[in-house]
């Protein structure tokens, strides 16, 4: 290799290694969302809540959704499915049959401290927002790795739209920006949802456990799961018996994907370099060995 | 497909190349070479005009529909063949481009240059195509803009860090395949000049690729509730690695074995003597990955205590996956180049081509969420499975339109391999 080509590719390395470098992410957002403390959320206390479902109707109201029939006909045939969230309607009760007797719990999107959902968006439509509301934005391509990366398989397509969105509870944070309390929260004839800063709901969650500690199940679902979430659940019984996930540990998602995306700037700088300088070698040793051959031809020769 | 010949050519070689001054003279020469050689209506393009037409049709109703007027996803499951196999798959498949340029130009095995040029033309056109095919799956496609120039850049994503290797590496295998093209177009100079850019552009081409093939795996990282504990671990990256290695190199034996039905007039004498030799280098190469990467698989699963987990129905399936489709094939390729035993070897790839498939599609929606009852499984519709074949036979068609024409599996012009040596 001369000189020249040397220097073209030596460049074109580096080029390729600062290049890499500045492209890769040098911390998960895990920092930047534990900064905002002052997260809200909401108390769900499931031993309160009756299964009337107008949490139901005033999400579909304030968010110009299908308003559902949430008369007690209605409702008995819904309480004999299991429903998930779908993209028209962002949260559901369902009814479980525990070892303590029947039980209804509200779903929606967890609002996570550090959401998964955020960490796998390429352009961040999905946000944490400073209040703790995890929220979407238009400028979403539509690649579906925050439905992958979501243990509560919350994130829905519209795949019946050839415009489509990502949709979901954003813990009604219009409303919050102009001083109003989630649309859920608000039509709770029972108090069982309880809107706050997610340190004042906790505080809450535990004083109602002190103080009745056999009516309550001793833990708050979401205070630690997977890094803690602004939704946290009060329960008589464990977790599990109300469709709980309680295998997801209390790493925060996005912290899976860091082994791989710390070891990318390590690549990035070494690969090319190592392959120039073993480039180099090999050719060197060829060239050394091509002398040697023809030195021996050459001394046949002479015989 | 296997045995008829695409496409009959005479192959009458103008030996100056065609003289090109001006846009005119390209203008007539791309006219002329646009032009079908040979007989048109092959049993081959019998088949393919009609999937074609019908897929392009298909591809139209996605667009005007959404995602739902063509395919079985749903909220469980976000992701089917068109990522799982179009894009996964796909990328893997074209990871030969990378592992035998590095080892030509790097570790200079100048043995497996004659399949070089095919390999790295292939690569590049799945990355067009397959890659590309990324584009039909993404519901806001007109937003794909915004991951290389959007208002903001979402740089702790595994899918930024995999957009960005996309867009550059298939940059860099076009400037891989450039001087073919440059051959063909007979000018001298850009010849040249993009000759000398070459190992740059393997080195960088090497680097991005290491990123991206583990990267497609660290896509997955973060769906640890979801994916079969058996094929869930935190290095699923190193895993996709290691794999796309032997994954690109069966798929260089198994095009071969096709492009020698097809394309066997235009290989040289020498060229077909060296074949044999090639094909047992590479099975050996492909074996020694291959046992690493079931080394890797058993050491993840036994680390993490999951051997129990082996006695289930999943468990069976990761066992036909890690024995008949990766241990299997790996003893048929020692044993293919022990006794350079071509068809063993060939055969052996298939099998390996095979267990790849299976091994990504596992991620993407088998071993996801598998706990899930069967009524609400993923399976493609047929309308995937159509426009998937669509862009594969497309890719088939650029593919030999351009090996027809310009010196890809022939030999360069003379001018050329002069300016190689100097």
């Amino acid at each position: 290799m001369d000189r020249r080509t040397f220097i073209k590719t030596m460049g074109l390395g580096m080029a390729g290694a600062v290049g890499g470098t500045v492209l890769t992410p040098g911390n998960s957002n895990a920092e930047k969302a534990l900064e905002g403390e002052v997260f809200q959320g909401i108390l769900v206390d499931t031993t309160r809540c009756i299964g009337c479902r107008r949490c139901e109707k005033a999400c579909a109201e304030v968010n110009y959704l299908p308003v559902p029939d949430i008369s007690e006909k209605a409702n008995e045939a819904i309480f004999k499915m299991h429903r998930q969230t779908s993209e028209i309607q962002y949260t559901t009760t369902n009814l479980y049959e525990t070892e303590k007797g029947k039980f209804f719990v509200v779903k929606r999107c967890m609002h996570c401290n550090v959401p998964g959902c955020r960490s796998a968006c390429l352009v961040y439509a999905m946000k944490k927002r400073p209040t703790g509301h995890v929220t979407w934005d238009l400028n979403c391509m539509g690649c579906r790795l925050c439905m992958v990366s979501c243990p509560y398989d919350i994130p829905k397509f519209e795949y019946k739209s050839a415009i489509p969105k990502i949709q979901k509870c954003n813990m009604c944070y219009g409303r919050f920006l102009k001083g109003l309390v989630p649309g859920c929260v608000e039509a709770c004839p029972t108090e069982a949802l309880m809107f706050g800063t997610r340190e004042g709901l906790l505080g809450e969650a535990k004083r109602r456990i002190a103080q009745n500690p056999e009516k309550y199940f001793n833990r708050i679902y979401g205070e630690y799961e997977v890094g803690g979430t602004s939704h946290l659940y009060l329960s008589a019984v464990p977790f599990e018996q109300l469709g709980f996930r309680t295998d997801l540990g209390t790493e925060h998602i996005p912290k899976l994907s860091m082994v791989y995306l710390s070891a990318i700037p390590f690549i990035a700088t070494i690969t090319p370099i190592l392959m120039l300088a073993i480039a180099t070698a090999v050719r060197s040793g060829k060239e050394n060995h091509g002398e040697k051959h023809e030195e021996k031809h050459e001394e046949k020769g002479k015989h | 497909m296997a045995g008829e010949k695409l496409e009959t050519v005479a192959i009458v070689k103008e030996e100056a190349g065609p003289n090109i001054k001006n846009f005119t003279d390209f203008w007539s020469f791309l006219k002329k070479e646009l032009k079908p050689k040979g007989n048109i209506a092959t049993p081959f393009n019998i088949i393919s005009v009609p999937i074609i037409i019908t897929g392009l049709v298909l591809i139209i109703i996605r667009f005007a529909f959404g995602l739902g007027a063509t395919t079985n996803l749903t909220q469980e499951f976000p992701w089917g063949v068109w990522i799982g196999f179009d894009v996964v798959v796909g990328v893997a498949f074209a990871a030969g481009g990378y592992v035998l340029a590095f080892m030509v130009y790097v570790l200079g095995m100048e043995k497996y240059r004659p399949v070089l040029r095919a390999t790295v033309l292939n690569s590049f056109l799945a990355y067009v195509f397959y890659a590309g095919a990324i584009m039909l799956d993404i519901g806001r496609w007109w937003n794909g803009v915004n991951a290389f120039l959007g208002r903001e850049f979402g740089v702790s994503s595994v899918m930024f860090i995999v957009a960005w290797h996309f867009l550059l590496y298939m940059l860099t295998l076009a400037l891989e395949v450039s001087p073919v093209v440059a051959e063909w177009l007979g000018m001298k100079r850009l010849r040249k000049t993009l000759g000398g850019l070459t190992l740059g552009a393997v080195v960088f081409g090497v680097m991005l690729s290491i990123h991206h093939q583990s990267g497609l795996g660290a896509l997955f990282t973060m769906a640890k509730a979801k994916i079969h504990p058996l094929w869930y671990s935190e290095f699923i990256p190193i895993l996709f690695f290691v794999s796309s290695v032997y994954s690109g190199l069966s798929l260089v034996i198994f095009e071969g074995a096709i492009s020698h039905k097809v394309f066997g007039h235009q290989i040289s004498e020498e060229n077909h003597h060296a074949y044999p030799d090639i094909l047992a280098g590479l099975a050996r190469i492909c074996a020694g990955v291959m046992f690493c990467s079931f080394f890797l698989n058993f050491f993840m699963v036994h680390h993490e205590g999951e051997l129990v987990l082996l006695n289930t129905p999943m468990g069976y399936w990761f066992l036909i996956e890690m024995i008949g489709l990766l241990l299997i094939p790996c003893f048929l390729f020692v044993s293919g180049a022990q006794r350079k035993n071509i068809p063993l070897i060939r055969f052996a790839a298939i099998l390996s081509l095979f267990g790849i498939i299976i091994n990504r599609l596992n991620y993407s929606f088998i071993a996801y969420n598998w706990y899930l009852p069967s009524a609400q499984k993923y399976t493609p519709s047929w309308m995937e499975i159509m426009i998937t074949l669509t862009i594969i036979l497309i890719e088939i068609w650029v593919f030999r339109w351009m090996v027809n024409r310009m010196p890809v599996i022939q030999k360069a012009p003379e001018w050329a391999n002069a300016l190689e040596k100097h």
